[in-house]
């Protein structure tokens, strides 16, 4: 048993295709690397991943762990589960991070009850720090700080495993940028032969039937969104026009898509989805601390509420008081005007 | 064939209400104004599991961990079609983060016994893991299926359903015992019963009341609410609670908002034109 302290991620596959949410963490886990001086390393599994490591060290992989089997080719919960905890006793990293995917969130918990490691879901951010056990007064430092929104976001959390390795956590979607990638990096790529069978696969994959994404939140430049305030199905008919116009994307807070005007996939917010694009325009949005958590880094904020007292025009650069089945039609045909 | 369907459920602070008066000044929160509920996911997986044992026949078994107050959602769930409930209570179980929480429920379902399905909510309100699904299964030795959408079959001991996946769903087959985990899509809860809601509006929960007045006598009536502390299912008390947590919180903050440079725009054509003509400088739109 080795006892190598590294700082793993690991890396989802699609298909023959990593999943972005994978390369965002490599990112900052090659910075947390480098505060610990250790390698940053990716593990793949499946057979087709081998071809995929070189790519993982492009984009910031010191080194690559690849898991080669067949039996590893389609993700089922309890092959990859065995197989990475085998792994990971076998190295003993430091830290390892999955991201906070469906996927991930299968993975990471099972893992983690079978190494009796803690974990920490969802993370927005990590770091590296010290913690003081408040009641024995014990001194940890440079272990992994877990930075997480709790309670629906309205309270930012920092979680530590102080005692227990590795530190596991699961990183939201979108929270960190992807790193660009050097074509001339080097790193070393570790072929391995797990010891997993048939019987490990305790689930069969009959079919998939794949729905291509029709809301693009995440890679939209603008979002117009629009809360409770926005009052019906047919006002949102608005904002989606607006936005055709803008070439963006609809957005919905959680009031508004429980009052049934508009799909779940549109909902922005802290439990839900966090974006930034470079144009965010909140319509009928009062500006609930949960859904302004997850906007509140757009490049440029425009509010239109028809109350002046709304917190939303708190964190907005620009507030139009007012209301938005006049407003955004206006918008609309002054926009038209301008770009022409 | 019937199937004897244990349901984890919990009763969570109602986070969607939560309000500047829920805040306390340093930025914990003070739990005691918020209502408590039925988490809303475990609604579903109650759901799935009463349609389960109306489709193919079995028993629905109700398990939460929580202070005795949490017996209210083991009544609701008597209302809604639950068979059997049980309360896990003691001092010594709080502050049980997920894996030790996974224990105290793993150790409860194994004195329980005999299950073939094992139905919990994808994820609670209050903090949103999707955690101790898995830690149980795991714990349990059990396969797991996450994110059920969709019961198609359960025939000779297999289970089809689908699920959701990134892309997606899937079809997934697998051998019972198992775990599920339902998110909301998956079903409508049916509401409470009001027959049944005359019948085990006086469930109690076994303590020194039910004692005196007879447990025998509530049990063959259904309405006892047993409740199990860490000696009753034999769990180390140094492996739950904060003692058998591994993880640990280190501080909490309220979430600070920056305020940004702001401009009042006049609702009228000019104030359009020119918050605009502003954006476009900006290349927004670029």
């Amino acid at each position: 048993m080795e006892q190598t302290g590294e700082v793993w991620v690991f890396i989802q596959r699609s298909k023959e295709k990593i999943v972005e949410a994978s390369l965002e963490i490599l990112g900052r886990a090659g910075e947390l690397a480098k505060e610990l001086k250790v390698p940053v390393v990716g593990i793949l599994a499946g057979n087709s991943a081998e071809f995929l490591a070189q790519t993982v060290v492009t984009y910031g992989a010191d080194k690559v762990y690849v898991l080669c089997s067949s039996y590893l080719e389609q993700y089922t919960t309890n092959a990859y589960a065995r197989s990475i905890s085998t792994l990971i006793k076998n190295k003993n990293p430091a830290i390892v991070l999955f991201s906070a995917t469906p996927q991930g969130r299968d993975l990471a918990p099972r893992i983690a009850s079978a190494l009796g490691a803690g974990l920490t879901a969802d993370c927005t951010d990590l770091k590296i720090g010290s913690y003081t056990h408040p009641r024995t007064r014990k001194k940890y430092s440079k272990i992994l700080l877990q930075i997480r929104p709790a309670w629906g976001g309205n309270i930012i959390a920092t979680i530590v495993n102080p005692e227990t390795r590795p530190q596991m956590a699961t990183v939201r979607e979108g929270m960190m940028k992807v790193p660009v990638p050097d074509g001339s990096a080097e790193g070393e790529i570790v072929k391995l032969t797990p010891d997993v069978g048939q019987a490990d696969i305790k689930t069969v994959i009959v079919r998939q039937e794949l729905e291509k994404k029709t809301v693009d939140l995440k890679g939209a430049s603008v979002i117009v969104a629009g809360g409770a305030g926005v009052g019906s199905v047919e006002n949102f008919e608005l904002l989606r026009h607006l936005a055709h116009l803008f070439g963006g994307e609809v957005g919905a807070t959680r009031a508004a898509v429980d009052a049934g005007f508009i799909s779940h996939d549109h909902q922005i917010g802290q439990t839900a989805l966090t974006v930034r694009p470079k144009l965010y325009i909140a319509c009928g949005i009062s500006g609930a601390v949960q859904h302004l958590a997850g906007m509140d880094e757009s490049g440029k904020i425009v509010a239109v509420n028809t109350d002046p007292e709304a917190p939303i025009f708190g964190i907005a650069h620009y507030g139009i008081v007012g209301d938005l089945k006049d407003i955004i039609p206006r918008m609309i045909n002054t926009y038209k005007t301008l770009s022409h | 064939m019937s199937y004897k369907i244990i349901v984890l459920i919990k009763q969570v602070p109602d986070t969607t209400a939560v309000s500047s008066q829920t805040m306390k000044e340093d930025g914990t929160l003070n739990r005691g104004v918020l209502p408590a509920v039925f988490n809303p996911e475990d609604l579903n997986a109650l759901e799935m599991a009463l349609s389960i044992k109306e489709r193919y026949g079995g028993s629905v078994i109700a398990v939460t961990m929580g202070p005795p107050s949490a017996a209210d959602i083991l009544r609701d769930a008597m209302y809604r079609g639950a068979d059997k409930v049980f309360v896990l209570t003691d001092k010594r179980f709080a502050a049980s983060d997920t894996l030790a929480t996974s224990r105290v429920l793993s150790q409860a379902v194994r004195k329980i016994g005999g299950f073939d399905i094992i139905i919990c909510g994808r994820q609670a309100i209050d903090g949103n893991t999707a955690q101790v699904g898995p830690q149980v299964a795991e714990k349990l030795g059990i396969n797991q299926l996450t994110y059920v959408e969709e019961i198609v079959d359960l025939t000779d001991g297999k289970i089809s359903l689908w699920r959701s996946v990134e892309e997606g769903k899937e079809l997934a087959v697998s051998s019972i015992p198992l775990l599920l985990t339902v998110t909301q899509t998956a079903n409508i809860p049916r509401p409470p019963s009001v027959k049944k809601i005359m019948k085990y509006k006086n469930a109690e929960v076994r303590n020194s009341l039910s004692e005196a007045c007879g447990i025998n006598d509530l049990s063959s009536r259904g309405l006892l609410i047993e409740q199990w502390d860490a000696e009753s299912i034999g769990m180390d008390p140094e492996m739950c609670g904060a003692s058998g947590s591994p993880t640990q919180v280190k501080k909490t903050e309220k979430v600070v908002l920056k305020g940004k440079q702001f401009k009042k725009i006049e609702q009228t054509d000019e104030g359009i034109r020119e918050l605009l003509q502003e954006l476009i400088k900006d290349y927004v739109f670029d």
